[in-house]
């Protein structure tokens, strides 16, 4: 068998063969009817979208925090005050003198 | 593009629904033919042709107007008729006894004189569709645009949104798998 000339002879019918245009009656009606109806709400859609933002909101916190605990000032405050509060916390400390008395 | 067409897309993105009608009316016969080359129930033809115009009226915004409405309405007809086959691959597994008496006959007429066997038989347009519903989505929709609709592979790539080269691939591949299905009908009808 020829399947090159089978398969020109069969393309040449498909190409003989025109697929109608006609429509339904009134089918712009129904399109019409179809897109003035509200979609269903999706709710798990409205959850997921609600969690993006969330997951956006705390990615964002979380950069602001990253910057701001690496910026020069931040760090002494924080280990300055710290050391101060070690340092006093052990000058505070009960010593010999006072538990013997 | 046409003077009303771009009337009634103004209207429609201002606010007016009821304008999108004319152009519904208008351009759906040329859907309605499109969608008929890749589903043979009538009721997913209809289900086809709606979802192209809700597309449409969805993404009407995105709509520049520098090429006629009616292209950019079938670059998306093409698009919903390729998400239809994807949607819908089945079996494409077509035994040699699921072929009809007619289209039987015809292949023996072929096989004894190809120039007797008509192209205008309906038996043959009922093999050509038989054949294209056991290709793959993709396949299917190359030779429907590039060989039976005699489409440039510019064209096609604008109308799927696929790069030139791959149409070209794919077209390459549509035509080896064509080959493959005929080659297999033959075997199983002869052998």
């Amino acid at each position: 068998m020829n399947l090159a000339e089978l398969q020109r002879k069969l393309i040449a019918a498909a190409r003989k063969n025109l697929p109608a245009e006609e429509m339904p009656y009134a089918f712009e009606k129904r399109v019409m009817a179809r897109l003035a109806a509200k979609p269903p709400t999706d709710e798990w859609a409205a959850w997921a979208r609600s969690l993006w933002y969330g997951a956006g909101v705390c990615a964002v916190i979380a950069l602001c925090m990253s910057v701001w605990s690496f910026t020069p000032d931040s760090e002494q405050d924080f280990a300055s005050i710290f050391s101060q509060d070690l340092e006093q916390t052990i000058v505070d400390s009960p010593g010999d003198e006072d538990m013997a008395e | 593009m046409e003077q009303a067409d771009a009337e009634l897309i103004a209207a429609v993105l201002g606010g007016n629904t009821a304008s999108f009608e004319p152009l519904v009316a208008k351009y759906s016969p040329r859907v309605f033919a499109t969608a008929r080359r890749y589903a043979r129930r009538e009721s997913e033809v209809e289900d086809i042709v709606q979802e192209v115009w809700a597309k449409a009226f969805q993404k009407l915004s995105s709509f520049r107007g520098d090429a006629p409405f009616e292209h950019w309405l079938m670059r998306m007809a093409v698009r919903t008729c390729y998400d239809f086959l994807r949607e819908h691959q089945r079996n494409r597994e077509t035994t040699f006894t699921e072929l009809s008496a007619p289209e039987s006959d015809w292949l023996d007429r072929f096989v004894a004189a190809p120039e007797s066997a008509s192209e205008e038989a309906s038996a043959a347009k009922q093999l050509i569709e038989r054949v294209l519903a056991m290709l793959s989505p993709p396949a299917r929709l190359v030779i429907t645009l590039l060989e039976i609709e005699d489409r440039s592979v510019k064209e096609i790539a604008e109308l799927t949104g696929w790069s030139v080269p791959l149409v070209k691939v794919r077209a390459f591949r549509a035509r080896a798998e064509m080959k493959k299905c005929l080659q297999r009908i033959a075997q199983e009808k002869y052998l």
